[in-house]
């Protein structure tokens, strides 16, 4: 803990925060500097990493037009979560900026107003009529339907986004420690006693090695998954009633 | 005649274990229905996973839930 006991106390996981805030601001800086026609190798790298989510992820799903409108957020989601997971699996900080409940949950709720006011700007009214009361269906459908539309659209989106890359980065964290403290119990603990049982630890030092891999994985996938279902809600939203 | 059992412990991995059920059938069908749509058409590999990584994250929620379960503070009785 850094400043302990002053208003101003920071636990590991914040200042590791604040560390990938640091590298992220300095790699768009220093990587958007001096852009080329023909570009080089570093600003190759930059442009993959900007181009990705730009292209594949936000225009692809909302549209040149409505991309183009909502392309700050998203990008901004996209590489906090990104920055954040990653430090989950960088050996020394080792645990994520996302594992606390914090992060998601101002993800989740900057994106749940985010869809809410494009869908309210606009259809106006109309926005609500079309997602509490789905067109084509006869009318006493609709005793059941709105209730069962109102708790998917308004209360599980933004609480299924928050949980699920919380409880990702909280069991890929849980997984790695179990895998590593394992391997120090048998390796160290055990085998220098001269128990043979020790040599499980060789197993669990694969697995850690496997769920190493796997973490990245999921790190990669978990920012491509919360940009990808924001600019899905928010195209649900624009979309035309009918 | 009245027996009772008391189950002492932790309950929240047996709400694990059974969400994992769900989940675990779930992705199953999606990756075996996205090799399917593969085998039929190779040329749409890039689009059918791109749409299976998504499918397979919404899925894997549920059992995400049931992880984040066992961090609610439940009053012990």
């Amino acid at each position: 803990m850094l400043f302990a006991g002053t208003p101003f106390a920071l636990n590991r996981i914040e200042l590791i925060r604040l560390l990938v805030l640091v590298v992220l601001l300095v790699f768009l800086l220093v990587g958007t500097r001096r852009l080329q026609l023909v570009p080089r190798r570093g600003q190759v790298v930059v442009e993959f990493l900007l181009g990705f989510p730009r292209n594949s992820i936000i225009i692809d799903t909302l549209g040149e037009k409505d991309g183009r409108r909502f392309m700050p957020i998203l990008m901004t989601v996209f590489f906090v979560t990104l920055g954040m997971n990653l430090t989950g699996i960088i050996p020394g900080l080792q645990i994520a900026g996302t594992s606390v409940i914090g992060i998601p949950l101002i993800e989740a709720v900057i994106l749940y107003v985010v869809f809410i006011y494009a869908g309210l700007k606009k259809n106006g009214a109309g926005f609500l009529k079309a997602s509490l009361f789905p067109p084509g269906v006869p009318w006493p459908l609709y005793i059941l339907l709105t209730p069962v539309e109102f708790v998917s659209t308004f209360i599980v989106r933004p609480i299924s986004l928050t949980l699920r890359l919380l409880m990702n980065l909280v069991a890929g964290h849980m997984l790695l420690a179990l895998c590593w403290a394992a391997t120090q119990f048998f390796l160290v603990t055990l085998l220098f006693n001269g128990q043979a049982l020790g040599l499980l630890g060789l197993g669990t030092f694969a697995f850690g090695v496997v769920f190493f891999g796997l973490e990245l994985f999921v790190a990669l996938l978990q920012a491509y998954v919360i940009t990808i279902l924001g600019a899905i809600y928010i195209q649900l939203s624009l979309a035309d009633e009918h | 005649m009245a027996t009772s059992i008391d189950v002492v412990g932790q309950l929240a991995p047996l709400a694990f274990g059974l969400a994992a059920i769900g989940s675990g059938i779930g992705v199953g069908i999606i990756v075996g229905k996205t090799i399917e749509s593969v085998a039929r058409q190779p040329e749409l590999q890039g689009r059918l996973q791109t749409l299976m990584f998504l499918g397979i994250a919404l899925t894997e929620a549920l059992a995400f839930i049931a992880v984040g379960v066992a961090y609610i503070p439940f009053p012990h009785p």
